[in-house]
């Protein structure tokens, strides 16, 4: 019987985990022995738990609070409200409209309204109970085409409508022989990550600031965000990331970080706040529900001539990231295909419903699933196949776009089909199936005779990276001593495995293999969020930088040392090399007893806001990806079962292959949810599923198989010839889902999720 | 804390604990992590519906969320602490690590403990039923490809081990 | 406050009659989840898990009945005697939440609760499931239709245990189908056993999650009597079995909620019951 040991499963030596490579993740042991700390594992002696009170009505004015029932709970230990906030009574990403408590008003179902701190989760639970509050209730703006209107009152000082932009490009007036048009709706999907919501808030012994320990996506702008609601100096604030357990854009937003540190100086001891999953509900924002017109006009040959197009995306009660959803989204209108003509109309509007904000894909899953189905609707007009369509319209690098900008980016959108479409498709159902493998799985509703088959396709184009003029920069430091490279770094690490790449990096450009990372914490410069596809192109690159800045002194060192000129020295395996002596010197010997410490700061090209017409360079880069799905459906019990997803993404270049193809399948199958089962049900305002017994994520019996080809063409802009990889997975195979369904049943499905009822009722 | 007054003991990982001064409705995913100091098991749901607290009790993989602490007193509960061998990893954790079957590692220690659960009883599962031994095991990040591949690698490795 | 864990049945009914409003807990899975979520406080709790003698099942001598502990958890019904004998009973619990569900959650509990969507209650329907009920001062058996009057709401009284069930073996085709939004864990949207009955002539259809109980389609199965051989192996053709699943879905009384629609959960159970049928009477 042998045993692996953990010493084993170190990096070897002699396979080098360098770029490229499958490198074992650092927290690989930790994470499946248990030991890894996330978050909801954190305590401190002498902690009080935190628990937070929720307004149960979407929109109602609060008449009057009473904290005294809740006071005299044995092992309460304070109690706050919006007027224990001291310092800016408001936050938020982009604007600061959201009440840390909510004072005269809630807008939301599931607003916060106090805070407690106690000595047991049972006894907070026990003290909000006791919270008597009494509501005038209102009647909730729910509608989002209500709230484009002039003559319905605003439910927000800021007004109902987050805002509005328009593209205007071309010729207005441009038609051609073919039209096509549709209404396309998106439901609210949840991010659903499984690590809950969590921090532990340290207080300093005067009162003057706080330590935070919490799984966020970006520690800097939590920092600014709480210390302005803190009224303290920002250095006071100090965050450290905890482990993160999935983040997916729900992080982002300022959830449990200031009530958390507020009961933690009010109190004087370590307060630890968690969520549990229905509040989780409540506690962070989701997809934007979207509703999409789109209006195709082609030739005869079924290029594109012209589109319209108007979405409303759903902001709900505040504004979040809104503003910069709804740019993705009509800024992506067009998707991956060329067009010179367009009139594209977009709001983000305010309603009180759950706010909105930050998911993977970000206002881009709500375009695609629009413009691929009117690409299928035009296919079918003009007699060609959905690859064909495609195909014709494919853009490429050098394309302009219906905002002007010139995509710079490797565009290898064809390549993406071709290579999609040469992927072997599965065999056919066999004759008698386990009937676990047939659409309704465990609940043997079908024979293999109610069963069809359907294919159908996806493509996508996705921004990375920050837009808009937005300066978007990461920060790194790099030390070297005694062998070993230590890196410093605030990039929230939430599963996508940028601890693994880091050291990959270093070990790559350093030639050294113990790479030793430092705290993610806010005692260094920000790397921006990790959200957008950008942390292996922005804090890829602030690594990459430091690295090669402690190379260049390394060579100076070494060069010194052995009289050679620096200009001759290079990394090969874990030596410098002079290559014109041909001498070797090991990274690990020379850098005994030195320290080289550098810190580099990563920012990409600038970009533009876009003017009244849409026009502008918003963007920074691109990527590209091609899906095609075959599924099994029962269309007289409308049941789905996604078979096989083949894709072909646009990646730049493979730094992990193994981590590569985890984002890619990973996002999939949460296309796959938002295709088929994931909503988040509302009524007048109210959630009617906070729990996953009821928001039904995909099991390992609704994962399709997946095969995935990465399409290797570095891009020159980004520093590793990478492009981010994580969200292109996730959106267009929703649309290609839905069109596999449609293909396989001839049913009409303009709305995600497709439930059963939309393909076997449809009146 | 009021009213706390139930005192009993439970058996995990081979050890007897004393739990003092608890709440009656606790679970006993809680009082793993908040009492016994043993974080090591995951709650997401809080209602069986994700898997990330599996542990095994008497020998069968459960949700440690849905037991009441106070009804496993005389239960032989393992936990992800107890899988690993002294120092070493299982061929399950092995496998985990290698074919990339660990992004945010959240669900990770529910997921060993039920593979390792599926395994002991059924050394060579066939897909379908690895599908529908972890169906109860929701996984947000990997989209399950590679913990397929995890727990054929790690069936492999234990029948290696075994001869 | 306190959890007794009685080892028998005698103390369990010991201190259930000193403490009758205790809460009763077996696998858990249903109370857990409510105090999980704040929805309930807890005083006195009397476990079941250590009484050994409620996860007993035996076939009766003559082998025309089974009965099945109340304290049996779901994992042991999916396959072995009891799959044979029952498959009807096998198919639902292989449903029945997640494979960790399935280790602990029992009959027993699925009847405590009485949710109109508990996977095993349609097949006890169909198989007029004898429910076995015990006090200290006596036993009572209920028939499972006599059991469940309601949602949530059964006709234990405060001091009864549910020991066991007796559920009758029968020779004829038997099947349970259930819809759910996903292919895995999932609770009905709608469901429905059926069960062929050849020695007495007698076709049995029951209904999950499409009414305040588990509902018999009784006028079904009188009506499809009258057109078919029960005991027969004549195939069912479609047009049959289409007037038969719609017959069957008359008899549901679904609602509107946010699972489904009372419109999808009716069109389902026809399908499910026009598909049963003809499985159970093959061309």
């Amino acid at each position: 019987m042998s045993t692996i040991t953990r010493e084993q499963t170190r990096p070897h030596i002699d396979q080098r985990q360098v770029l490229g490579s499958s490198a074992m993740r650092p927290d690989g042991i930790p994470k499946v022995t248990g030991d890894f700390a996330f978050s909801s594992d954190l305590s401190s002696e002498h902690m009080l738990w935190g628990a937070t009170l929720r307004s149960p009505h979407p929109y109602a004015r609060i008449v009057n609070i009473d904290l005294s029932a809740a006071w005299k709970i044995s092992g309460v230990e304070t109690i706050i409200t919006a007027q224990d906030v001291p310092g800016k009574s408001t936050y938020g990403l982009i604007s600061s409209d959201q009440p840390v408590f909510a004072q005269d008003i809630v807008r939301y179902m599931g607003e916060p309204i106090a805070a407690v701190a106690a000595d047991h989760p049972e006894t907070c639970r026990r003290a909000l109970a006791a919270i008597q509050i009494t509501y005038e209730i209102l009647t909730p703006l729910v509608d989002p085409e209500m709230a484009i209107l002039e003559t319905t009152s605003p439910i927000h000082p800021d007004g109902n409508i987050i805002r509005q932009q328009r593209i205007n490009c071309g010729d207005p007036t441009a038609t051609g022989p073919y039209v096509v048009e549709g209404t396309y709706v998106i439901g609210m999907q949840d991010q659903a990550f499984l690590g809950l919501e969590a921090a532990l808030a340290i207080p300093d012994s005067g009162g003057h600031g706080v330590e935070l320990f919490v799984a966020t996506q970006w520690l800097h702008e939590d920092q600014s965000q709480i210390a302005a609601c803190l009224n303290l100096p920002k250095q006071n604030i100090r965050l450290t990331l905890s482990g993160v357990g999935g983040a997916f854009g729900a992080r982002e937003d300022i959830s449990l970080q200031v009530h958390c540190c507020l009961l933690a100086l009010r109190t004087g001891r370590p307060v630890k706040m968690q969520y549990g999953r229905e509040e989780s509900f409540f506690g962070h924002v989701h997809r934007h529900p979207a509703s999409i017109w789109m209006r195709h006009h082609a030739d005869t040959e079924g290029n594109i001539v012209k589109i319209e197009a108007r979405m409303i995306f759903d902001g709900g009660a505040y504004a979040s990231t809104s503003p910069a959803v709804l740019i993705n989204g009509i800024t992506h209108a067009q998707g991956p295909y060329a067009c010179s003509n367009a009139i594209v109309e977009g709001y983000a509007v305010r309603t009180n419903n759950p706010p909105c904000g930050a998911m993977r894909g970000f206002g881009v899953v709500q375009a695609c699933f629009a413009h691929e189905g009117q690409m299928d609707k035009l296919a079918a007009l003009i007699s060609i196949s959905p690859i064909e369509i495609r195909l014709r319209n494919a853009m490429k690098t050098g394309d302009k776009l219906i905002t002007g900008q010139v995509v710079h980016s490797v565009a290898p959108v064809e390549r993406c089909i071709r290579e999609t479409d040469a992927i072997p498709l599965p065999e056919p159902l066999e004759d008698n199936p386990d009937l676990l493998s047939i659409p309704g799985g465990s609940g043997r509703t079908a024979q293999r005779s109610h069963i069809l088959r359907g294919i159908g396709w996806g493509v996508a184009i996705k921004n990375l990276m920050y837009s808009e003029g937005f300066d978007d920069y990461a920060t790194a430091r790099c030390t070297l001593s005694n062998g070993i490279v230590s890196l410093k770094f605030a990039t929230a690490e939430v599963g996508q495995g940028f601890v693994t790449l880091a050291q990959q990096i270093a070990r790559s450009v350093l030639g050294v293999d113990d790479v030793v990372l430092e705290p993610i914490s806010t005692s260094i410069g920000s790397a921006g969020s990790t959200s957008a596809s950008r942390q292996t192109w922005m804090s890829g690159g602030a690594i990459d930088g430091a690295c090669r800045l402690v190379r260049e002194r390394l060579f100076e060192h070494v060069g010194r040392r052995h009289g050679i000129d620096p200009i001759c020295l290079v990394i090969d395996g874990t030596d410098v090399l002079d290559t014109v002596g041909l001498s070797r010197f090991s990274v690990a010997e020379e850098s005994q007893g030195i320290v080289i410490d550098q810190t580099f700061e990563h920012h990409h090209q600038p970009t533009e806001e876009l003017d009244e017409n849409g026009q502008g360079n918003c963007h920074v880069a691109f990527a590209f990806v091609a899906h095609r799905v075959v599924v099994d459906v029962d269309p007289e019990l409308g049941l789905v079962k996604v078979i096989q997803v083949a894709t072909a993404q646009d990646v730049g270049r493979v730094l992990n292959p193994l981590a590569a193809i985890g984002q890619i399948e990973g996002g999939i199958v949460q296309g796959l949810g938002l295709a088929v089962m994931e909503e988040i049900i509302l009524d007048h305002g109210k959630v009617l599923n906070p729990s996953f017994t009821d928001y039904l994520l995909p099991t390992s019996l609704d994962a399709p198989d997946v095969v995935a080809i990465m399409i290797e063409e570095p891009e020159p802009q980004a520093p590793l010839g990478a492009k981010g990889i994580g969200e292109p997975p996730c959106i267009s195979v929703t649309p290609a889902i839905v069109a596999a369904i449609r293909a396989a049943t001839g049913t009409d499905l303009w709305r995600v999720p497709v439930r059963p009822q939309d393909i076997c009722l449809r009146s | 804390m009021t009213p706390a007054n139930e005192s009993y003991h439970l058996n995990v990982n081979g050890d007897k604990h004393q739990v003092r001064d608890a709440w009656v409705g606790e679970s006993l995913l809680f009082v793993l992590r908040e009492r016994l100091g043993m974080p090591g098991t995951k709650g997401a749901c809080e209602q069986g519906e994700c898997g990330s607290c599996t542990v095994i009790m008497d020998g069968a993989a459960v949700c440690s969320c849905l037991v009441m602490a106070a009804t496993a007193q005389d239960a032989v509960i393992i936990t992800v602490e107890g899988l690993g061998r002294d120092d070493a990893l299982s061929e399950v954790q092995q496998a985990f690590i290698s074919q990339g079957a660990v992004q945010c590692g959240f669900c990770t220690p529910g997921l060993i403990v039920a593979v390792t659960h599926l395994l002991d009883n059924n050394p060579l599962p066939s897909e379908l039923e690895v599908k529908e031994a972890i169906s109860g095991n929701i996984c947000r990040c990997t989209g399950y490809s590679r913990i397929f591949a995890a727990v054929r690698s790690a069936a492999l490795a234990r029948q290696v081990d075994a001869q | 406050m306190t959890v007794i864990m009685p080892t028998t049945l005698t103390e369990a009914l010991v201190a259930l009659k000193s403490m009758p409003e205790a809460v009763i807990v077996a696998g858990g899975t249903d109370l857990m989840v409510e105090i999980n979520f704040n929805r309930r406080r807890l005083n006195n709790v009397i476990g079941l898990r250590s009484i050994k003698s409620l996860s007993h099942w035996s076939v009766s001598p003559d082998g025309i009945s089974l009965t099945i502990g109340s304290g049996l958890p779901y994992a042991a019904m999916e396959q072995g005697t009891i799959a044979e004998l029952v498959p009807a009973l096998a198919q639902a619990a292989r449903t029945v939440g997640s494979p960790q569900i399935r280790a602990v959650a029992t009959l027993g509990g699925n009847l405590g609760t009485c949710s109109p969507a508990g996977d095993g209650l349609p097949v006890l329907s169909a198989l007029d499931a004898v429910i076995h009920l015990q006090s200290s001062s006596g036993k009572r058996d209920v028939i499972f239709h006599d059991f469940m009057v309601g949602v949530k709401r059964n006709s234990r009284a405060e001091n009864e245990l549910i020991t066991g069930v007796t559920v009758p073996v029968l020779a004829g085709w038997q099947g349970y189908a259930k819809v759910g939004v996903r292919n895995a864990m999932v609770i009905a949207v709608a469901s429905a056993c059926l069960v062929i009955d050849t020695t007495s002539s007698s076709v049995r259809i029951a209904l999950g999650a499409v009414g305040p109980t588990i509902i018999r389609c009784r006028d079904t199965e009188n009506w499809f009597a009258s057109r078919h051989d029960i005991s027969s192996v004549t195939p069912v053709g479609a047009i049959l079995a289409k007037e038969f699943g719609q017959r069957a879905a008359v008899e549901a009384r679904p609602i509107d909620d946010h699972r489904s629609t009372a419109d999808y959960r009716r069109h389902a159970i026809g399908i499910l019951a026009s598909r049963l049928l003809q499985q159970a009477y093959p061309a």
